[in-house]
């Protein structure tokens, strides 16, 4: 077998052009907003984990966080929504991957950055993520994509910032 | 009449699917893939997320003219401005340094990644960082610029949506026409192949 055949594996499919990952993306999205009457996100789901999870475990302290407390009264509908809407985002691209040859279990970034730095950057920035997410009262996908589709002022200040910040931070930092 | 407000299982369920597929599909389970966009050297990120929201934005816009979509029906994030600016450079940052997003880590792990699962892990303490930190100083900044008058650019501005459609096709061309060159100059965007071998 030659290098170049090695290289070329065919099991593995390759990416769909951003054209057409984007010409969808925006279908799934304005479905989304046509069924649900919002767009789709993602870190909500997480405050809803923890809000959910911190009742069983923690109930009077959750109750008394005047962030969680008043979200746990309410029952949160839109937070349910986006717990189901994670799991079918887990169940989508596992079935893409999968499909394609591209399921590969992997501590992606550590060949390139060494494995307890990867453990630390992918840590830490999940953690930024998870507490910018919760300033901005949304993340990537519902701030920066369902936002500027629905053409609010905010989700293009979050966009701007979002890129600025990241060109710094990825030329002081090699995270991946 | 749309939209149906349906926030069942079945509507989450779905559009979670579609929506993980289609990420899935335009590598953004890749945190190689991903954080190649603040490198400059791929430009999937963008002209993806560009490209969706124009669609989305003249299908809803198509749709309230067609009179299939009630007005003021869908969500708007509030404009908060000082919120969203700080919000979104620790996204930001959080993606350079962690090469994922919330909704990508999620397809990162389900495409077998296991530094997705960690950065997961990290959302999850940051949300909860978040509601022990909650106190008078991110209240005052979740309430600071506020924009009274609306929170779209028709609403706050009086700029009529129309425009911002052909604003948002200007910027999307720019998107495309500027990263392909960035693309052309680097060293060249990240296979399929190359996203499953790991960081270059």
């Amino acid at each position: 077998m030659s290098t170049s055949e090695q290289q070329a594996n065919p099991k593995i499919r390759p990416f769909w052009s951003p054209l057409v990952a984007g010409i969808l993306l925006g279908l799934v999205l304005l479905l989304t907003f046509v069924l649900s009457g919002h767009g789709l996100g993602a870190s909500g789901a997480a405050t809803d984990v923890v809000a959910g999870v911190g009742l069983q475990v923690a109930p009077e302290a959750i109750k008394a966080n005047s962030y969680l407390g008043p979200m746990v009264a309410d029952g949160s509908p839109m937070g349910s929504w986006l717990t189901w809407e994670i799991l079918g985002v887990a169940i989508g691209s596992f079935a893409a991957a999968f499909m394609a040859g591209r399921f590969r279990v992997q501590l992606d970034g550590a060949c390139s950055v060494g494995t307890p730095k990867r453990l630390i950057t992918t840590l830490a920035g999940g953690f930024l993520s998870g507490f910018g997410a919760r300033i901005a009262g949304g993340c990537t996908s519902s701030m920066g994509l369902s936002g500027a589709a629905a053409l609010g002022v905010s989700a293009f200040v979050f966009l701007a910032l979002f890129f600025a910040t990241g060109l710094i931070v990825s030329r002081l930092v090699k995270g991946v | 009449m749309f939209p149906l407000n349906d926030n069942g299982m079945i509507s989450g369920l779905l559009c979670g699917v579609l929506f993980g597929y289609v990420l899935e599909n335009a590598g953004f389970g890749s945190p190689v893939k991903l954080s190649a966009q603040f490198k400059l050297t791929d430009w999937a990120v963008f002209k993806v997320m560009f490209t969706a929201i124009v669609v989305a934005a003249v299908g809803l816009w198509l749709m309230r003219l067609g009179g299939l979509l009630k007005p003021d029906s869908i969500a708007v994030p509030q404009a908060a401005m000082a919120s969203a600016a700080v919000g979104g450079a620790l996204v930001g940052a959080g993606f350079a340094v962690g090469g994922y997003c919330p909704g990508t880590s999620v397809a990162g792990l389900f495409s077998g990644r296991l530094d997705a699962l960690v950065f997961i892990v990290g959302v999850v303490l940051g949300t909860i960082g978040f509601a022990v930190f909650y106190g008078a100083a991110l209240k005052s900044l979740k309430a600071a610029w506020l924009i009274a008058e609306g929170d779209t650019f028709t609403d706050a501005y009086a700029i009529p949506e129309v425009v911002m459609l052909g604003l948002l096709g200007i910027a999307l061309v720019a998107v495309f026409y500027f990263g392909s060159w960035f693309e052309r100059r680097g060293s060249g965007t990240v296979t399929a192949q190359q996203a499953l071998e790991g960081a270059r």
